[in-house]
């Protein structure tokens, strides 16, 4: 239902309710693409800065990127939607298991 | 066009198998591949035995028990045990589910055919300078210092397979997410199911680690890189947790099918539900989740530290609990039921002893303590042929017996039956109970031969007698087998008369196109229900319609016979002028292959109504 067009032809879809969900959408998309931008921006200059040292820059931009990991799942591949819960599931145990796997390595392999 | 079967020639039949996507017929490719390799894996695990049988035995000599105990290792996992439970989920599970074959017709096929060839590669090695001899978990301290090709077959044909597998278990997952039954809901699904959806999610975390670990060993053995190499910095635990974080949910994924098959016959033969679904589903699961938490309990003597085999070991002792609640929920389903011992029934009945005692070894190995005393001797492989026959083959031959009407059309004889499971039963426990106490008295696990006068010798004489009774179990299932198809006796769909789950509700074996109408899923147990309340077929869901088919396809053949070919060109690289120009032909193989099923659309056709009613005495949904 989620991604049924106003312009579907079906005659039972609610013509104002789908625009003022979409309307809703795109906002939330503008939205999250200015942030993404700016998050960008915010990257490039911490690896600009002479001021900050790479023990800072390193993790900073690594959340930063998973920051824009999750608007790109939530609100560009609609995972905020109904219908992802399996997605969902799946995603998160790959998370699960590949941090177990990087904790492991860096914690209790010698080198 | 005509559904009505005509007799076709060799050829034909041939061609059809090398093309077909349809699950049933792949399941029967899996079926067939799988037990040669099993065959093949027993005749090592014999020259094993008759090796081992009496001291200073010069059967065969050190290096080459070191290719027969790997191949046999390696045989047994890779390619006999997984293709024998992806036969019987091919074959069952989307009937299970009512649906018309899998997610992915087109990707099954290439799955069976990557297994295929991965295997065919790996055996070749006996004929091309030797197989590979540094055991099935192949720890890099001592693979990379192999002299001959072996390991690079190894790893080679691993990966070849391993993919054909991932493709597998994702081609499950979606079909289980999407393509239920109207009224099928994950709460309504058989145990049989569930057990193959969380194998295939295993399947799906467990095989990159896997993937990862053997193209390491590839880039370092072909490629001259050092990821294992110490002496360039490299490390080679880094192999041993990899292979174990695959390793250890592997083992799941062979056990979990052998738990669902059972909690299908118990159900079956005890003519009731399944005691505590709910709690069968919630342990099935959680199983699952724990397999990913316990991999270093096989490296405890690695050198982890304290803190770390704390974990693991605790971590390990609470998948007994999941465990326990399965077994419980087994036996009370028996409790009070009317129990019909059939062949299935019998393996499902001794499965239960055998593998509680694997199970319980296997919390005495968690011990990390203890584990150190334990550690690289018979006993650890007394646990896991008690778990992996006990539990894995058990579920094979009972779900062999089952499933046999449901693939073939046909019923395998049940005296033969009764007769493969005693013999295997009585030679099973006599092979590797005794293994414990040798593991106890100290014999190191790997060894080709044992001295006079080390108390071994009566140990390993009777452990050799009991392999004997279970290569004769398996010539007699052989003999069944090959009587059943001679006599061609064909059942209905319910041959066993206490099916209750959707694929009894289908003939035996099904039409091409599964359900006619698919079936409208009122409960658990559905096809049960309809019986109960005294009708003869299911509900249908949906009116009559036309049948949206795929094409067969040659493709999936093509695309795995290239990659067989590169991998040869991959291997001889180093050493000949030729290898990297075969390397480059056999990807073009691939890579074309996969360029001419992009391009080229291809719908599939339409079965159409009017030819479906045509044959109405064979509906698709009928009692």
């Amino acid at each position: 239902m989620a991604n049924q067009q106003p312009s579907s032809g079906n005659p039972r879809v609610d013509v104002e309710y789908r625009r003022k969900k979409s309307a809703e959408e795109m906002r939330y998309q503008i939205v999250s693409f200015a942030l993404m931008i700016f998050l960008t921006l915010v990257a490039f200059v911490a690896v600009g800065y002479d001021g900050f040292s790479d023990w800072f820059t390193v993790p900073f931009i690594l959340l930063l990127a998973v920051i824009q990991v999750i608007f790109q799942l939530y609100y560009f591949m609609h995972m905020s939607h109904k219908g992802h819960e399996a997605p969902a599931l799946f995603l998160y145990s790959g998370v699960v298991v590949g941090a177990v796997t990087i904790l492991a390595f860096t914690t209790i392999i010698w080198w | 066009m005509s559904t009505y079967a005509q007799k076709k020639g060799f050829g034909a039949t041939l061609w059809d198998y090398l093309t077909t996507v349809d699950h049933k017929k792949i399941a029967i490719l899996y079926l067939i591949a799988g037990g040669f390799f099993f065959i093949l894996g027993g005749l090592e695990a014999l020259f094993i035995r008759i090796q081992l049988a009496v001291p200073n035995n010069d059967f065969v000599s050190a290096g080459f028990y070191n290719e027969i105990l790997t191949m046999h290792g390696t045989t047994m996992i890779f390619l006999a045990a997984m293709p024998l439970v992806f036969a019987f989920m091919n074959a069952v599970m989307p009937l299970q589910i009512g649906a018309r074959d899998v997610a992915f017709p087109f990707l099954n096929s290439l799955g069976f055919w990557l297994f295929f060839f991965g295997g065919v590669f790996l055996n070749l090695s006996w004929f091309l300078g030797g197989a590979p001899d540094a055991g099935w978990t192949s720890y890099a301290s001592l693979a990379m210092a192999s002299e001959t090709h072996g390991i690079d077959f190894y790893a080679l044909g691993l990966q070849i397979s391993g993919a054909g597998t991932l493709i597998g278990g994702i081609n499950f997952l979606v079909t289980i997410i999407n393509m239920r039954a109207p009224g099928m809901t994950y709460m309504r699904m058989p145990m049989f199911t569930w057990a193959t959806f969380v194998t295939s999610a295993l399947i799906l975390f467990a095989f990159p680690p896997l993937t990862v670990g053997l193209f390491l060993m590839i880039f370092d053995r072909m490629f001259g890189s050092n990821f294992f190499d110490v002496a360039n910095g490299g490390n080679t635990i880094i192999w041993e947790h990899l292979f174990w974080i695959f390793g250890h949910p592997e083992v799941y994924i062979l056990i979990l099918p052998a738990f669902g098959i059972f909690s299908e016959i118990f159900a079956i033969f005890s003519r009731k539900r399944l005691f505590g679904y709910s709690s069968m589903v919630f342990a099935t699961v959680l199983i699952g989740f724990l397999g990913f938490m316990v991999w270093a309990h096989h490296m405890f003597t690695t050198g982890l530290g304290p803190i770390a085999n704390a974990i693991f070991a605790v971590a390990t002792m609470a998948i007994a609990v999941p465990t326990g609640i399965k077994i419980f929920n087994w036996m009370f389903t028996m409790w009070g039921g009317s129990i019909k011992f059939t062949t299935p029934m019998l393996w499902a009945v001794a499965f239960i002893p055998s593998f509680v005692a694997g199970g319980v070894t296997g919390v005495m190995l968690a011990s990390a303590a203890a584990d150190y005393q334990y550690h690289d001797s018979y006993f650890v492989v007394a646990h896991f042929h008690y778990v992996i026959v006990g539990g894995v083959v058990f579920a094979l031959f009972a779900g062999a017996h089952l499933y046999w009407p449901k693939m073939f059309g046909t019923m395998l004889n049940e005296t033969l039956g009764k007769v493969t499971f005693w013999l295997f039963l009585f030679g099973f426990h006599l092979t590797f109970f005794i293994q414990h106490f040798l593991g106890l008295m100290g014999m190191p696990r790997r060894i080709f031969t044992f001295l006079p006068g080390q108390g071994l010798a009566t140990g390993n004489l009777i452990s050799s007698i009991g392999a004997i009774f279970m290569a004769i179990a398996t010539i007699v299932l052989l003999i069944n087998v090959i009587m059943t198809q001679v006599k061609n006796e064909k059942v209905g769909n319910d041959p066993w008369g206490d099916g209750r789950t959707l694929e009894w509700a289908i003939s035996s074996p099904p039409p091409f196109y599964n359900f006619k109408q698919l079936p409208l899923v009122r409960g658990l147990d559905a096809y049960w229900l309809e019986k109960m309340e005294g009708k003869k077929e299911m509900t249908p869901a949906e009116p009559l319609g036309d049948i949206h088919m795929p094409n067969n396809s040659f493709v999936p053949f093509v695309i795995s016979l290239g990659l067989f070919i590169a991998a040869f060109g991959a291997m001889y690289r180093a050493d000949t002028s030729w290898g990297l120009l075969v390397l480059i032909l056999g990807m073009a193989v691939t890579l074309g292959a996969m360029f001419v099923r992009s391009i080229k659309d291809d719908h599939g056709f339409h079965i159409h109504k009017e030819d479906l009613m045509d044959d109405d005495n064979d509906k698709g949904a009928k009692a």
